[in-house]
């Protein structure tokens, strides 16, 4: 069993304020490996943009680390500082944010920006610069004459591809998306996904997807994990756990996607709202919510048990009562 | 449409009671537990008391001069004695009124003048911003000694006034140009676009809207323009271009420069309505941060919490 | 009223005619002119809900200020119970016709004035257009509305300030604020798009409570075809700036006759669904709506785009009963298989 390209352990993750400190991240396990295509899936405010943030070591206070481990490639990344942390950036990780104006330069043009990232990590030529430009922009399908363009000249759709196309610089062997599509329209949204695919195909990365939205990466990601109120409530491959949701919320997720084909019935999803993490609920999480709650949920929360191949966070199923 | 719509699934979590009374110790507290507020905030009611009541502390006439001329502090005379023979220390209780008068004036003024002319102009937009964008910067440029210096002419003998007018009218348009900027980012977002949808006049939701939303800019405004006021005002008194029969800390310090209070006499005629300045100036810059730090949480100083478990 | 009713007053709630508006760009002496609306010409029944589609950039979000009255058109006519109402000045009338046409913003986090209790616009609504209501009376609305949204308990939600509820809760607020002033139609301008999946639903069987118990309509613009699914009697499909194809929802989305509308229906995501591959037009360049030339302004991602597409800006045109299409090819087949039926028809 060869070591995952990333390991998480046990990591957790506060936002400290004077009121009260917020776990926003709870003792989470994630492993990634090689090539695999791992899908974060969550509503707003489960921690799953944190826990991208605490791997990729973009915490800024108040945001803080409060435990567990995050190793790549073996090597542990919590306690890289400075020039190694540097090394490692970009080269071997890099992330694409939300959204791409906030990570481009307004005031330069493409081949620029891609040239001041490449020289901040090793001394290359103009000529060097020009040619990985044009080698990722083809890579993601722009047409390379638009590397002297700047970001407000490009379609929001190009802009996000050339996010990515900033992110492969280096080839780096996994890259960290926080919810790359959601300023797009469906349209730009299935092409950027087709796109990601391929080029995982062609260059072998690992990718890890945050989305509020399951439906997006159904037909992309090999896992899924389905994160609430700053745990993971259930972790399965895609087809799996499309096929057989167990946590009650994933099956709330599921019924709350209207669809396009198929009979129009009344949906339900699920009532209330997560919960305030200063004061999570005792016992599961998502008791308040459940609509299968049982007696022995509202004070004894659940571990992640085994159950054939999915993890699941809930007390119906044997081995998440804590002996 | 009078049957009620029957939904089950909204959220009913509960929401907190929050009356004026929670607000209002909500807002002490956060005073109290900021260090600049708390000794800001004793400053100026400190400083208010003294100018609301100077008799309190310095019983005496302060145009008496009756006393021995430029001598040194005293038991009798705490800070000495004028050239004329007024008490100092007399004279610096009884001119915290005016300075502080003419202080809060001006930001008064100087925070109504902005606020009109850069919400409006951010607000209604098209050619009446580029007229009052306009205006603002003239007066940005405007210099205030050549400009005091004119108007004192026309206003002869009224020289607090024309420290006011001159003040005001320096200071106003740098203020105007923040709100102004405050107000076109304000401008796009929903809650005015549905006022409108709503059927609000302009005027309403200028006043009623978006004001509400400016308040800590135009309270910030309020103090950085006192801040500014109380050092300019000083000097422009210490010129001699204030009204030489009032008493404030400005006319003290012309007058103890006038009579070289510094190198023979009694350098505390020149000493104390300097720190006075000093003091009153840093109350206000206390609180200008104070006030920053408490209605924006990103500015608080982080206190680093307890070590990883 | 003040207005007389235009003779012959037609089943239609809302309805517009050409309606069109171009922003100008540049400087005061620049010639060019955005074409964000070009042409559109709808129809709103009572107790109906039509869901307008379309990508950011379509337009759709001003035909919603056009027709709320916050944009002037630059021409065409709207015209609300059979009488024109794009001409309004008085504050009166408009303050009349805000009345019946309210609209809900997509903002839940900025369509709420931070500084006030969120009772304050459902208040001022109330104000405006009720006044003959009592304080109590208004208070009593206000928390019956609330209610009807499903804020419940509405005496203690009424008082809470936008902060302290969910975006859920506070879109609901903007509903209530639309139905206090007891309107015919709404116009939601994208009410869910910032919520989260499962957050959705529960307003958008809000929506449908509302047709149904309520009897408002609703106009909803959207970019998720899945929810206009959901919710709608009829759908309209834009494309820079001109409607593209209308017409019953289940007919549209069984079977799209617009290369765009079926462009649409392919990408859209849907995990019940094996993936197909949409095809082509992959290469998403944004349509040319600044001083546009004539023509499909679809031409350039289109798969079957002819000559005749490039020269001749297509109309909408009736395929099938209620369903329309602007597209010559899609036209050209229909009346190709309507001659054929007629064929068969008269064979037989």
């Amino acid at each position: 069993m060869a070591v995952p390209l990333l390991d998480v352990r046990d990591l957790s993750v506060a936002y400290l304020s004077e009121a009260g400190d917020v776990g926003a991240v709870d003792h989470v396990d994630l492993a990634v490996e090689a090539g695999e295509f791992v899908a974060l899936v969550g509503e707003s405010s489960c921690g799953k943009s944190t826990l991208v943030f605490a791997i990729a070591r973009l915490l800024a206070p108040p945001a803080e680390q409060t435990g567990g481990t995050i190793t790549f490639r073996g090597e542990d990344l919590v306690h890289l500082r400075g020039e190694a942390l540097r090394h490692l950036r970009w080269r071997d990780y890099s992330v694409v944010m939300q959204s791409a104006m906030n990570a481009l330069n307004p005031m330069k043009s493409l081949e620029a920006q891609f040239g001041d990232a490449m020289r901040a990590h090793e001394h290359v030529s103009r000529s060097a610069i020009r040619q990985r430009t044009v080698e990722v922009l083809r890579l993601v399908g722009i047409d390379p004459v638009h590397r002297q363009s700047y970001p407000h000249q490009l379609s929001g759709g190009m802009r996000q591809r050339a996010m990515i196309a900033m992110a492969l610089l280096f080839s780096p062997s996994l890259i960290l998306m926080d919810e790359p599509t959601s300023a797009l329209d469906v349209v730009a949204q299935r092409s950027l996904m087709g796109q990601i695919t391929q080029l995982q195909r062609e260059l072998g990365f690992a990718v890890v997807f945050v989305t509020h939205d399951m439906s997006l990466v159904s037909h992309y990601s090999d896992r899924l994990v389905v994160m609430y109120a700053g745990q993971v409530v259930e972790a399965a491959p895609t087809a799996t756990l499309f096929g057989r949701p167990l946590h009650p919320y994933s099956r709330g997720l599921f019924d709350a996607f209207p669809s396009i084909r198929g009979p129009r019935t009344r949906l339900t999803g699920i009532p209330g709202s997560p919960p305030d993490l200063r004061r999570p609920p005792a016992g599961c999480r998502f008791h308040p919510r459940c609509p299968v709650v049982m007696e022995a949920c509202r004070t004894q929360a659940p571990r992640l048990a085994d159950q054939d191949g999915t993890l699941v966070r809930c007390l119906r199923y044997p081995g998440s009562a804590a002996t | 449409m009078t049957t009620a719509v029957a939904v089950r699934d909204a959220s009913d979590e509960p929401v907190p009671e929050r009356g004026a009374r929670a607000a209002a110790a909500g807002v002490a507290r956060a005073v109290l537990r900021n260090r600049k507020a708390t000794l800001g905030l004793l400053l100026l009611v400190v400083i208010t008391v003294i100018a609301a009541v100077p008799s309190l502390l310095a019983p005496g006439d302060p145009k008496a001069a009756i006393y021995d001329q430029q001598v040194g502090p005293s038991l009798a005379h705490l800070l000495g004695t004028t050239q004329v023979g007024e008490d100092v220390f007399t004279q610096l209780i009884w001119g915290t009124r005016l300075t502080l008068v003419i202080t809060v004036a001006v930001g008064v003024l100087v925070t109504a003048v902005s606020v009109l002319i850069g919400v409006t102009a951010a607000y209604v937009g098209g050619a009446t911003d580029g007229a009052l964008s306009l205006l603002t910067d003239v007066f940005l440029i405007i210099p205030t000694l050549p400009l005091l210096i004119v108007l004192s002419t026309y206003l002869e003998g009224s020289g607090t006034i024309a420290i006011i007018a001159v003040l005001t009218a320096t200071g106003w348009a740098f203020s105007a140009r923040q709100l102004r900027a405050q107000g076109l980012a304000l401008r796009t977002r929903d809650f005015l676009e549905a006022a409108r949808a709503r059927g609000e006049r302009r005027r309403y939701i200028i006043v009623a809207e978006i004001l509400p939303n400016m308040l800590s800019l135009i309270v910030a405004s309020f103090l950085g323009s006192a801040t500014y006021t109380v050092a300019t005002a000083a000097g422009l008194q210490f010129l001699g271009l204030g009204n030489s029969n009032d008493i404030t800390w400005g006319t003290m310090l012309h007058y103890a420069q006038q009579n070289g209070a510094l190198e023979s006499g009694n350098p505390w005629w020149a000493l104390a309505p300097g720190a006075a300045v000093a003091v009153l100036g840093t109350t206000f810059a206390l609180l200008n941060y104070a006030f920053d730090e408490i209605t924006n949480p990103a500015l608080r100083p982080v206190r680093r919490g307890r070590p990883a478990a | 009223m003040t207005m007389p009713a235009v003779a012959g007053a037609d089943a239609a709630l809302l309805r517009t005619e050409g309606l069109t508006r171009h922003f100008r760009l540049g400087g005061m002496f620049s010639g060019r002119q955005l074409h964000a609306v070009d042409g559109v010409s709808l129809e709103i029944r009572p107790r109906e809900i039509v869901a307008l589609v379309g990508e950011s950039g379509s337009g759709k979000t001003t035909v919603a200020r056009l027709l709320a009255l916050l944009y002037r058109p630059t021409s065409g006519r709207i015209v609300y119970d059979g009488r024109p109402v794009d001409r309004l000045r008085s504050r009166r009338d408009l303050l009349w016709y805000r009345g019946q046409v309210p609209t809900v913003f997509q903002d839940p986090y900025g369509s709420l004035n931070p500084v006030f209790r969120v009772s304050h616009g459902v208040l001022r609504a109330l104000q405006l257009h009720r006044p003959e209501l009592s304080p109590a009376a208004r208070q009593a609305e206000a928390e019956r509305v609330f209610e009807t949204v499903g804020l419940s308990p509405a005496r203690r939600l009424l008082r809470a300030f936008p902060y302290e509820l969910s975006g859920g809760q506070r879109q609901r607020v903007g509903f209530a604020q639309a139905l206090a002033v007891q309107p015919r139609l709404i116009l939601a301008d994208e009410p869910v798009s910032m919520l989260d999946v499962s957050i959705r639903i529960g307003l958008l069987n809000l929506m449908r409570d509302l047709r149904d118990q309520a009897g408002v309509s609703i106009l909803f613009i959207t970019h998720d075809i899945a929810s206009a699914r959901y919710l709608a009697d009829r759908m309209l499909v834009m494309y820079g700036g001109h409607l593209v194809e209308t017409g019953p929802t289940e007919a549209i989305l069984g079977a799209p006759r617009h290369p765009y509308t079926q462009l649409l229906v392919a990408s859209a995501p849907d995990p019940r669904q094996q993936l197909t591959e949409p095809a082509g037009a992959l290469a998403a360049e944004p349509p040319r709506v600044i001083d546009p030339p004539d023509g499909c302004r679809f031409v350039g991602r289109c798969p079957v785009a002819v000559a005749l597409c490039a020269q001749r800006t297509p109309a909408l045109t009736q395929l099938a009963p209620e369903h329309h299409a602007a597209c010559w090819v899609a036209a050209a087949a229909a009346s190709g298989e309507r001659a054929q039926v007629a064929q068969q028809v008269l064979e037989r």
